[in-house]
């Protein structure tokens, strides 16, 4: 069958030459497009044609890549499975009959089936992460600030970032090369003290790839190993003995901050989609509903209309979080957590060069195993979540496979970090 | 979580301040399912408080007229328009 691994397939030709000349990238729907529809897998933007490029895809194409197509995703990057895209669900070619996780699963899926040498994906609680670990892939999530957003359509501003799939890390750290930098129409990429000092331009990501890990030590955070499931725990230390046979040491650490994290970036992620998405009014661009009613009424049915089961449970929650009486008990609270979290990755990774954990706690749920109970569903992100909230770099690399299915393996780093978290991942993939 | 304030009224009250139209089954199901989250969410009490030390930089530039969107570009995606303006419902 068909894996509905893009919404719109479209070739974009690059420049002739550059970096990535010959390679083909898959870009995920929220990720805008000139002239080429950008739906973001809802209904509500099933005709909406950008009338410019995100800075990451006028990256893409002056090195040279070919774009092929716009991957499906989880409506608005809400979701864990792709299942929630108004484009229908993506299957996962790594294990038939399982989701290729969310929300940038159709990239992670393009990838897999080698429909794309690359792809980018977006990632506010993992969602690169997450559907590189189920699919057998890599996936870089980068530091906040070293990746524009200019062009992606803003879920959550302050937990986002653009980041690049590849079958191997070496393949997605050489896309990450093309896409990191400053960006003057996007205020949230990094800046040193001197205007143009980004970090990106002191790096080389796939110079790092080299697989050395001869003296490098990892702390493993008993937090997000505890709960996972047995195969996911068995793969995951196999992999940390490799890595010691070539070298490495591993230490345990207790990060007891991560154990509120998922209630954290829920409460930050569904107040400021609340924010973000009352942009989608059908007035200026996308789905507008026919209506006699005022504007109050043309709105409510448009977005009515306009937004999946998800997108509207998560508007809704955000506007009760952010809702007089609730701020200080609900979004204040979150906040808080937020910096205990990023308190304790940074006194973790002061005694180790990367943190190393499963990426997710199971391995590919079977589709439509989630979808009756969102609670569940958000419970899954456990181990990705806390690194948006402390803005750090992360990667997945597959790890092996419990019962036929793929386990993925996240390293975290400092922040700016990238080169050592590649470096630890290229030793795996 | 019996205890939770969410009951079908305040679901439809949020909705209205959201400017999202609910089916009457839409209303149920999510009352549910927030009494569930929100009891969920509410273990953040046990969060203590900590200094959060932010190292953000203003970043600058002078105000300067840039190459920027066709007044058609921008209203390419509109449903309607009129006379190089968006029309949108009557507000009243």
């Amino acid at each position: 069958m068909s894996l509905n691994a893009f919404v719109t397939e479209e070739r974009i030709e690059g420049a002739e030459d550059g970096p990535l000349a010959g390679r083909t990238v898959a870009v995920k729907d929220n990720i805008s497009t000139e002239g080429v529809r950008t739906t973001c897998g809802s209904e509500m933007l099933a005709d909406y044609v950008p009338p410019y490029d995100a800075t990451v895809v006028e990256r893409l194409k002056d090195a040279g890549a070919t774009i092929v197509g716009k991957a499906n995703m989880d409506e608005f990057g809400m979701g864990s499975t792709t299942e929630t895209s108004a484009f229908g669900p993506v299957e996962n070619p790594a294990a038939e009959g399982h989701v290729p996780g969310g929300s940038s699963g159709g990239s992670a899926a393009a990838v897999a089936a080698g429909e794309a040498d690359l792809a980018l994906g977006s990632d506010t609680g993992g969602s690169v992460r997450n559907p590189a670990a189920f699919c057998g892939v890599v996936g870089i999530k980068p530091t906040y600030g070293l990746v524009s957003r200019y062009g992606l359509v803003a879920y959550a501003n302050s937990l986002e970032q653009i980041g690049p799939f590849g079958e191997t890390v070496a393949d997605a750290a050489e896309l990450l090369d093309v896409i990191a930098g400053p960006d003057p129409n996007d205020a949230t990429t990094q800046y040193g003290d001197e205007a143009g000092d980004h970090p990106a331009n002191a790096a080389d990501y796939a110079d790092a790839a080299d697989g050395d890990v001869d003296g490098m030590e990892i702390a493993v955070p008993t937090n997000l190993v505890e709960g996972a499931d047995e195969g996911v725990v068995e793969t995951f230390y196999a992999a940390l003995d490799d890595l010691e046979a070539r070298g490495a040491s591993y230490h345990e650490v207790e990060l007891p901050s991560v154990e509120h994290a998922v209630e954290a970036y829920y409460v930050i992620a569904m107040s400021e989609a609340s924010s973000n998405l009352a942009r989608f009014d059908g007035v200026r661009y996308g789905h507008r509903a026919e209506s006699d009613g005022n504007w109050n009424e043309a709105f409510a049915k448009t977005r009515e209309e306009g937004f999946g089961e998800e997108v509207t449970r998560r508007i809704l929650l955000g506007t009760y979080a952010l809702s007089a009486g609730y701020h200080d008990k609900y979004y204040k609270k979150a906040q808080d957590a937020r910096a205990w979290v990023k308190q304790d990755f940074d006194e973790a990774l002061a005694g180790a060069d990367v943190l190393a954990s499963p990426t997710m706690p199971t391995p590919p749920f079977e589709r439509g195993e989630s979808l009756d109970d969102p609670l569940q569903m958000y419970l899954a992100d456990a181990n990705t979540v806390p690194v948006n909230l402390a803005d750090l770099p992360a990667i997945s690399v597959p790890a092996g496979e419990t019962d036929g299915l793929p386990v993925g393996l996240q390293f975290i780093g400092p922040a700016f970090g990238e080169e050592t978290i590649i470096r630890a991942g290229s030793a795996l993939a | 979580m019996s205890d939770s304030p969410v009951d079908p009224e305040e679901v439809r009250h949020v909705a209205d301040l959201a400017r999202v139209d609910l089916a009457d089954e839409d209303v149920d199901r999510f009352a549910e399912q927030f009494a569930d989250i929100l009891g969920y969410f509410e273990t953040l009490d046990e969060v203590p408080e900590v200094d959060r030390d932010a190292d953000l930089v203003n970043v600058m530039r002078e105000d300067e007229v840039r190459e920027s969107l066709s007044q058609s570009e921008a209203l390419a995606n509109a449903a309607e328009t009129d006379d190089g303006y968006f029309e949108g419902p009557n507000v009243s």
